[in-house]
């Protein structure tokens, strides 16, 4: 009988497999992807594909959809902290009620979130007379994208941060509060510090959400060339019309800024690992 | 300046914490409140530490209606079992928390700051750990961090929530005494929750065994030991 010298000692053949296993799947099933559309992007050099991106219409669907982010992640943020901390410092009635709700939007199709704002806003739904009457325009314009992207980006926020802040209790909250400190500055100074790590994860994972946000976007905008078509809908038009090059070349400019965004976190986890190490440790 | 509680009642959802608790304890008094699990002793001090409301009764303390006071105003200086210091902060930086919140009229100079926080690191005999994290520090470091931390707002009084019972038995003899000896340097009156028997009776001038929400017997350790006045307190001192 073979004897390993610790009880968590596999076989190398095993963790060679596993290993194995797990580098085989992210290389074919999430690097492979991004390089092809790098490849594609960059089929006819750099001047092809900077003339694609350069296109108007390109432009315009990339200051869309920055807009729409610079609006819902930070009503999100604000929501979703609001959220978490009424769920994981108090106890009220419905509260399991509020956290289902919270995953709503994870577990509702984003084409069906979409229609709930058709129907809602749109000419045959239940304020669409209303707005349409006072030319205020919700679907087919920024407002309803704005809408949507809220709703599709709504959960990260609160869930990153609602089992971060039960774990952590309304302890140093009490102290502070006992120490004499008003409910703003306790908020300030106690609670925001304690959860600013998982709360800048979850406003980049919602940022990227929100910039790549498909499917409920594409039920409310109207796909308007120029004016509401967002980067997702712009990389669909172009791939229909063939423009493969274009319908890539936007489509890596997504995947950049999804890359800016994954290595902002790893650079700060980097630079404040320390500091991350006494927030976690208690 | 002497604290009077009067039919202090509190109830959970599901059962009753306080059933009317009436206890009055002198100006600079070590009062301990003891007893099983359950008996409420914890939610009497949340209770005067303004953490927790009290369905009825009153509680006077230095001449005032102590219970319509927000908890921030009451300068309590309340202890936690589990320390709850802000592990973001150094040791430095939680002792001045309760001096650096204060509004701008009322806060003393940074400079009066920092030379407070020295003698109250050097009162709980942590001269020189200003700068670590909560992290960095064995349990008894941390309770007396957190000590240090409820002195600094210079409070009327003292409200220690099981200061002791994540610590092992030799540190929590150590700093009972050492506790005693703050609480006569400090002139506050002190409030003491603990489960331990021998705890309370080797530290406190006042000792209120609870039970089930109520008080079984209070009054000075020798008293109550020597004539316990019920069968519950008989047996809860007997070794």
């Amino acid at each position: 009988m073979k004897t390993f010298s610790t009880p968590t000692d596999d076989p190398l053949w095993l963790r060679f497999c596993l290993s194995g296993l797990a580098i085989g799947f992210v290389v074919l099933f999430l690097v492979l992807p991004l390089a092809v559309v790098f490849q594609e992007a960059l089929a006819q050099g750099f001047g092809a594909a900077w003339t694609a991106i350069a296109d108007p219409d390109s432009l315009a669907a990339v200051r869309l959809s920055l807009t729409a982010a610079a609006i819902a992640v930070p009503l999100n943020t604000v929501f979703g902290i609001a959220a978490a901390w009424a769920v994981a410092k108090f106890g009220f009635p419905g509260k399991t009620v509020l956290v289902t709700l919270i995953d709503l939007p994870f577990a509702v199709s984003p084409v069906v979130s979409g229609l709930i704002y058709v129907l809602l806003f749109g000419m045959q739904g239940w304020f669409g007379p209303w707005l349409a009457g006072h030319d205020i325009h919700v679907l087919f314009a920024l407002p309803g994208i704005v809408l949507v992207t809220i709703f599709v980006t709504f959960p990260f926020v609160a869930r990153e941060l609602i089992p971060l802040m039960t774990d952590q209790g309304p302890d140093e909250e009490e102290a502070a509060i006992s120490l004499g400190a008003s409910g703003l500055a306790t908020f300030l100074k106690v609670t925001l510090p304690n959860i600013k790590w998982g709360l800048l994860y979850a406003v980049l994972l919602c940022n990227a959400r929100a910039l790549g946000e498909f499917g409920a976007v594409s039920v409310v905008s109207g796909h308007i060339r120029g004016q509401t078509n967002t980067m997702p809908l712009h990389v669909e038009l172009l791939y229909n019309n063939y423009d493969y090059v274009g319908a890539f070349a936007v489509a890596m400019l997504l995947a950049l800024l999804a890359l800016v965004t994954l290595a902002l976190k790893s650079l700060l986890e980097w630079r404040y690992a320390g500091e991350l190490a006494a927030s976690r440790r208690h | 300046m002497s604290l009077i509680i009067d039919s202090i009642a509190k109830r959970f959802a599901r059962f009753p914490a306080l059933n009317g608790v009436s206890l009055t304890a002198p100006q600079g008094a070590f009062v301990a409140l003891v007893g099983p699990s359950g008996s409420g002793k914890t939610t009497l001090l949340r209770i005067l530490g303004g953490l927790e409301q009290a369905d009825s009764g009153s509680v006077r303390f230095a001449d005032v209606n102590w219970l319509v006071m927000p908890a921030r105003a009451r300068k309590a200086g309340f202890v936690f079992q589990q320390y709850a210091l802000f592990r973001h902060m150094t040791v430095a930086d939680n002792i001045a928390f309760g001096l650096k919140v204060r509004p701008r009229r009322e806060r003393p100079s940074r400079a009066e700051i920092r030379e407070r926080v020295v003698r109250l690191l050097a009162l709980v005999k942590l001269e020189g750990l200003g700068a670590r994290y909560p992290s960095q520090l064995s349990g008894g470091q941390r309770q007396r961090v957190a000590l240090a931390r409820a002195l600094a707002i210079e409070p009327r009084i003292l409200l220690l929530d099981e200061p002791f019972g994540a610590l092992d038995a030799k540190v929590r003899k150590e700093l009972r005494v050492w506790l005693r000896h703050i609480h006569d340097q400090a002139g506050v009156t002190s409030i003491f929750v603990t489960h331990d028997q021998e705890e309370a009776f080797a530290v406190a001038d006042l000792v209120a065994v609870m039970k089930d929400g109520r008080i079984e017997q209070y009054g000075s350790p020798m008293d109550v030991r020597r004539e316990p006045k019920t069968p519950f307190v008989r047996e809860f001192l007997s070794p």
